[in-house]
């Protein structure tokens, strides 16, 4: 399996990453060494096997539909890297 | 004997006998750490005044007989559990600055039991790494031999049991993160079923795998943080209703009746020191002495249980490590002027090396047209793997394999090639693809003197078991007393 940089740069914008050269030339081998590795799955037959994506499945998680405390909105941006007004703030959207 | 020497188990005689208090308890693993901390780097945050605070209130309940086998306990945190007013960094950059709003469950459920909370633990960033190397902040090293790994990425909850600086503390495990680090510092870790422990206010990493436990110094130990932590939580749409068992009170039974399986496939493995093997190879024998049978089981699919994982957990972590903005909490990179460099450098300049190949090739194996060759097929083949253990459990109780195919490597030794780091983790991502429980016990030391554990697997809700085997096994041996010299 082999991955190109354009590849590993595609792919790192869709993750939004931003990566310099030494960092894509040195993903595509190692993340190419990886999938070659993951790639012997393609082997094992899997005809008419139902995918897990649980391994304790549960369904209808219901809960009571009830007022419960929560975080204060104060509480919620004490964390925020810019806030004004209640509000987190970004950089400007549209230009 | 020192007071941090003492087990969960002594301290809890001592304290409501009179004999100590918890103030001098918790200052006496306060000083410990200040003593042994600089050589092992465990901690990435120590509260002293908070925990000296707690302590305090622990005394007045333990005075007013308000007691839990954990009131007034110290016990410390992987720092990926939310801990209100507390900084929980996951080991990263971007969240460097987090200061949790809100406490996860688990950690309610300790306060309410009345343990003291002491610091917060060394971990590989976002819980990606089975060396602690991979932490943003420092590298943790393994008290036995400080030029080792601790082993990760609990690394930090391993080697702080192991050298004394707290009496249990907290671990999560997707991979084999509280096992394998639990094996490589001689200290026992349980990775309970999957929906056991509630994962509400725990980073997620990978959240079809991720799973909370206890490192303890032994067995008993173990059994009494589960007790604290185990069970169902509304607030995680997971955790499963069922009820919780008095796992102490599975240790006092014998073994006669029970049937330990061992793995085919296992011993074939390449790659397996031979000291491991015969250590293993001992644990059977005692385990044997102590009354259970022996027998062969098979588990087919073992060849590909690491190619499912760092297929299925790398998605995962993709998806959740997408919530890593700049936006609400954490690192922002506070030069870009326009939106989606703000997103890029952020992400970029807050993750770490192995956290962004991980979410590369989760990314690349979830975009159109490779989903259903990766993410789909590795689904498939989880399911293959998961069978697996279901036809072994109709022949035995509990499977006995190696946690690690190796003792602790050198600090370094494999940091620049990834698939040989995943590949060591073998005999642990089973039991999180299945979702059933593992524990790690301590069963002897390497001729080079480096621990070595026996790892159990059970049915999906018997740790009962697994607590019963480990304990057995643990009166049989010395392994668990034996100590770093630091």
């Amino acid at each position: 399996m082999k991955i190109t940089k354009e590849e590993i740069e595609h792919v790192a914008h869709l993750a939004r990453l931003e990566l310099d050269a030494e960092a894509i030339e040195r993903f595509a081998g190692q993340i190419g060494a990886i999938l070659a590795y993951v790639d012997k799955l393609k082997q094992v037959d899997t005809e008419g096997i139902a995918p897990t994506s649980h391994a304790i499945s549960l369904t209808n998680a219901f809960r009571e539909d009830e007022v419960h405390v929560h975080l204060e909105p104060e509480q919620s941006l004490a964390n925020a890297p810019e806030k004004e007004d209640g509000t987190f703030l970004v950089p400007r959207i549209i230009k | 004997m020192h007071l941090f020497e003492l087990t969960i188990q002594d301290a809890h005689a001592k304290l409501t006998a009179g004999e100590i208090s918890s103030l001098e308890l918790t200052r006496a693993m306060l000083e410990r750490i200040q003593a042994v901390e600089p050589k092992v780097d465990a901690f990435i945050s120590v509260d002293e005044e908070g925990a000296l605070k707690q302590a305090a209130e622990c005394d007045k309940r333990i005075a007013a007989g308000d007691t839990t086998p954990l009131t007034g306990i110290p016990v410390g945190i992987k720092d990926l559990m939310c801990t209100s007013g507390m900084r929980t960094t996951c080991g990263s950059r971007i969240l460097d600055n987090f200061v949790p709003p809100y406490d996860a469950t688990v950690i309610t459920r300790l306060r309410a039991a009345g343990a003291v909370i002491i610091g917060k633990l060394n971990m590989d960033e976002f819980a990606m790494g089975s060396s602690t190397e991979h932490s943003s902040i420092k590298a943790t090293r393994n008290p036995w031999d400080l030029d080792r790994i601790p082993g990760g990425s609990s690394g930090g909850s391993a080697a702080a049991v192991s050298a004394d600086m707290c009496m249990g503390a907290l671990g999560s495990d997707t991979g084999g993160s509280i096992r394998q680090p639990a094996s490589h510092c001689s200290v026992v870790g349980m990775k309970p079923t999957y929906g056991r422990v509630s994962r509400f206010g725990l980073v997620a990493f990978a959240s079809s795998l991720d799973q909370i436990g206890p490192l303890t110094k032994c067995v008993f130990d173990n059994a009494v943080m589960m007790n604290a932590i185990a069970g169902y939580d509304p607030a995680d749409s997971t955790s499963v209703p069922k009820p919780v068992p008095d796992y102490t009170s599975y240790l006092s039974q014998g073994l006669e009746g029970m049937t330990v399986g061992i793995p085919e496939e296992y011993a074939a493995l390449e790659g397996l020191d031979p000291d491991v093997s015969a250590a293993v190879e001992n644990a059977k024998k005692v385990i044997q002495d102590r009354g259970a049978a022996c027998v062969d089981v098979s588990l087919p699919n073992t060849e590909h249980v690491v190619a499912v994982y760092y297929v299925i957990a790398p998605c995962e972590a993709s998806s959740n490590l997408a919530r890593y903005d700049g936006v609400r909490y954490g690192f922002r990179d506070a030069e870009s002027a326009d939106l989606m460099d703000m997103y890029k450098h952020t992400r970029t300049g807050g993750f770490g090396a192995e956290v962004q190949r991980r979410i590369i090739i989760g990314t690349y194996c979830l975009s159109a047209g490779y989903y259903d060759a990766y993410y789909g097929k590795a689904s498939q083949v989880r399911t293959l793997i998961r069978n697996d253990f279901e036809r072994a459990f109709e022949t035995c109780d509990v499977i006995l394999a190696p946690v690690a195919p190796t003792p602790a490597f050198k600090i370094g030794e494999n940091k620049e090639d990834p698939l040989k780091m995943y590949l060591s983790d073998i005999f642990t991502l089973s039991a999180n693809l299945a979702g059933i429980p593992g524990m790690s016990v301590p069963c002897g030391f390497s001729k080079k003197g480096l621990p070595i554990g026996l790892q159990l697997l059970g049915k999906h809700f018997d740790e009962g078991s697994l607590l019963k085997v480990a304990y057995n096994f643990e009166q049989a041996t010395d392994f668990y007393k034996q100590k770093p010299k630091l």
